[in-house]
């Protein structure tokens, strides 16, 4: 298993860069896992961050787009907008959670 | 000036590659042909993942996947027993009558259990992550249908021509 430091910290990733354990996540972590993807992150982006979190606890899965969208009720188009190009994977990224594995 | 400590502080972090080059201009086309409603779903959970995989993705719609986006048609599509055997049904059971009725009602339970969107919901949502939607010409003019009757945000309606001219360098979907 891969490792690597962000943030000072020392951390497990799997092959794809994504943190292993959930748990090891931290705002500050959160904060620099969006730097390093070009995302400068705002109120909206901490909003589905810390829905995505929440949500990974409550159902053991990452949602998928569609979930995040009619759950927070933020439109599909704004999530692209925040999150561009890759925006499931890339929100999953930043919170610390696997990627989603729904097909919609 | 460049301490040792500072040189482990700066040691390039490992991040998932979410921009890599050889995505870089990747295009889909996804030609939707089909009118019933099991094989409609097929190019829109395709276009759907595509688009969030940051791909350029344009869906055109013709023959009986006009169905899809008139808006006429759009949220009454059906499936049927006939003809598809993957159903393991007998194939006359298909012709009696409310046997498609509920073949249809099991599908959309079924499609809506997991979640998934129903067409026009669909195809709204594939919209609003920068898809585009395009209707052909030729089937257009078969069932005198104009832009009135489609959906608002199809983008036109164009020949096989055009949408050869426009899928250049694209991969191609025929469903």
């Amino acid at each position: 298993m891969p490792s690597t430091t962000i943030a000072g910290r020392q951390i497990n990733v799997n092959d794809e860069g994504f943190l292993v354990d959930p748990d090891d996540w931290t705002e500050e972590l959160g904060a620099e896992f969006a730097r390093l993807i070009g995302v400068e992150m705002t109120e909206d982006h901490w909003k589905l961050v810390n829905y995505l979190r929440q949500d990974y606890r409550a159902q053991g899965e990452t949602p998928t787009l569609r979930r995040v969208s009619t759950q927070t009720g933020m439109p599909v188009k704004q999530l692209f907008t925040l999150f561009p190009g890759k925006p499931a994977k890339k929100m999953a990224y930043v919170a610390g959670v696997p990627k989603p594995k729904g097909c919609v | 000036m460049t301490t040792i400590d500072h040189d482990v502080q700066t040691e390039t972090p490992f991040v998932p590659s979410f921009d890599t080059p050889s995505e870089e201009g990747r295009k889909l086309a996804i030609i939707c042909s089909k009118g019933t409603l099991d094989m409609a779903y097929p190019g829109l959970i395709l276009g759907n993942a595509a688009l969030g995989e940051g791909i350029e993705t344009h869906l055109f719609f013709t023959f009986w996947g006009f169905d899809m986006i008139n808006k006429k048609t759009q949220s009454s599509l059906k499936a049927t027993l006939l003809g598809n055997t993957a159903m393991h049904m007998p194939q006359g059971l298909g012709g009696i009558p409310g046997m498609t009725h509920l073949a249809t009602s099991q599908l959309k339970k079924a499609i809506a259990e997991l979640d998934i969107p129903e067409v026009p919901d669909f195809l709204d949502q594939i919209v609003a992550s920068g898809g585009h939607l395009w209707a052909c010409r030729l089937s257009a003019d078969m069932n005198h249908l104009t832009e009135a009757d489609l959906r608002d945000d199809v983008e036109g309606i164009i020949s096989a021509s055009d949408f050869i001219e426009m899928t250049a360098g694209a991969q191609l979907l025929f469903i």
